[in-house]
């Protein structure tokens, strides 16, 4: 029964492709309209290096902006839940940016920054600031008192407290944060590249649009979403690292 | 040394908002004592171990250790809460030496753990994590924790409260036969009375919150058994009727 589960999902996809496969060859719809998956396959491996030197700049990209949005939440998340003014003060401000498209904000970052990494970078930080800080925030708030009595009355520190206690019971908040962070990452790359890069999925994708090639265009839709799996599964990865007592099954 | 007072707690006043629940407690511990404190729910019982802990404020009185007036938290108590407040995420053998973690000298402790494990039942256990073990089992590891603080009071408030019968009473078989060798000074917080009569050398019944202690009682019975604790009906009773007569009046 639990394996039918797991299998559920993927037979459907396999179902839909089928489905589509055979609308286009059946109804013989142009490849600059809509391409059939295996027109897609055949573009993923006839043109694979220039999909792979675009990804990795991609990746490169929203590596480095999900460390920085990770640098960055982790302390502010900490400075939030240990003064409480600075809490009071920022996080209804972190809650109304979210309002900001960060799409818009793209071409202005490009304006202060110019053509290189850094404004698709900072979009990606954009993207993936928030979902981090807040449930890292969240996380450190919802501590047992018991565990702070304990550790207090052993002696402990405020910097004690957050190592050996809060810091280490926010993880799994922590986590989900970065779960979601992860699939933006991706995402804010592609975003930040499409307004003016020379490299890159986003760009690559753009291009191939221009020239109506949406086998291409497809390919890079299929590109960016292994991708977000994969940055999820990297998060995953970590957070099983970093969650051993959690691994244990009860 | 049996005559020393170990702790002296001396007209402690403490209230939650406009509810007194302590007024000018007073009553003297000796050291290598084993003290309970027995009352009905809300007499503030575990709000004077938060105290001597160090958790909570007192408005009026003081705590001295052998003389010596001591405030806030202070390392001559060792707390123990009713939850074993073991964290989760650390193998049991970590979460024991957590007090030598804090203090930097857990490399030393480490070892004297894994050697006391055995002494409390957790032999095997040193790597596993806390949601492997049994209630008892982490209760016994939140002993060990207890005990491998550097302190010489320990403050036990409801260790065993959260437990199943059969293992509340097995871990006060064992805990009676390790008091005996640990020799410490331990006030023990409960609602059970055949805990307090098993385990204590005194028992202190308080009152409705802001009456004090009402009645003291002495056992003098040194070679406990559970034959011996089915035979204290007649204590029982008497507590029992001190305890009633509180909350009821």
């Amino acid at each position: 029964m639990e394996k039918k589960k797991k299998i559920a999902p993927f037979v459907v996809i396999i179902l839909c492709l089928i489905l589509w496969e055979l609308v286009v060859r059946i109804g013989q719809i142009p490849i600059y309209v809509l391409p059939a998956p295996t027109k897609i396959i055949a573009s993923l491996v006839t043109d694979f290096s220039n999909y792979m030197s675009h990804s990795l700049v991609t990746v490169f990209e929203a590596l480095v902006g999900m460390l920085i949005a990770f640098l960055l939440a982790i302390a502010l998340g900490i400075l939030m839940d240990a003064i409480p003014i600075v809490r009071e003060s920022i996080y209804p401000i972190l809650v109304v940016s979210q309002t900001v498209p960060v799409i818009v904000l793209s071409p202005i970052l490009i304006i202060y920054l110019g053509f290189g990494y850094a404004p698709k970078i900072l979009t990606v930080v954009l993207m993936c600031f928030f979902p981090i800080v807040v449930n890292f925030s969240d996380g450190l708030s919802v501590i047992d008192e018991g565990y702070k009595n304990l550790i207090m009355t052993y002696g402990g520190s405020k910097w004690q407290l957050y190592k050996i206690a809060k810091i280490p019971s926010a993880m799994i908040s922590l986590m989900s944060g970065l779960k979601v962070a992860a699939t933006y990452s991706i995402s804010g790359a592609v975003v930040g590249e499409w307004i003016a890069s020379q490299q890159g999925l986003g760009y690559y994708l753009i291009r191939a649009k221009n020239n109506y090639a949406m086998d291409k265009v497809f390919g890079c839709v299929l590109m960016i979403i292994l991708l977000s799996l994969l940055m999820n599964a990297l998060v995953s990865a970590f957070g099983w690292m970093a969650t051993p007592g959690k691994r244990i099954k009860k | 040394m049996e005559n020393v007072n170990k702790l002296s707690v001396s007209g402690l006043d403490f209230s939650y908002g406009d509810k007194k629940i302590l007024q000018d407690l007073s009553f003297d511990v000796k050291a290598g004592e084993f003290v309970s404190i027995l009352g009905p729910s809300g007499c503030g019982k575990s709000t004077l171990l938060n105290i001597l802990a160090g958790i909570l404020k007192v408005e009026r009185g003081e705590v001295c250790i052998e003389g010596q007036k001591v405030e806030g938290v202070n390392p001559h108590f060792a707390y123990m809460p009713q939850n074993d407040l073991l964290l989760p995420w650390k193998t049991i053998l970590d979460n024991v030496c957590l007090y030598s973690e804090i203090h930097g000298n857990k490399k030393e402790v480490k070892a004297l753990a894994a050697e006391q494990m055995k002494r409390f039942g957790l032999e095997g256990y040193e790597n596993s994590f806390p949601s492997e073990l049994s209630g008892g089992m982490r209760q016994r590891a939140a002993f060990l924790r207890t005990t491998l603080c550097d302190a010489d009071i320990y403050l036990l408030d409801e260790p065993f409260g959260a437990l199943d019968v059969i293992t509340r009473n097995d871990l006060q078989d064992w805990l009676v036969k390790l008091c005996r060798d640990l020799n410490k000074t331990i006030l023990l917080v409960t609602h059970d009375t055949d805990e307090a009569i098993y385990l204590s050398d005194r028992i202190l019944i308080l009152g409705r919150p802001g009456e004090g202690i009402r009645q003291e009682i002495r056992i003098e019975e040194k070679d406990r058994s559970r034959e011996w604790l089915y035979d204290q009906g007649k204590l029982r009773g008497e507590i029992y009727n001190i305890i009633k007569q509180k909350a009821s009046l």
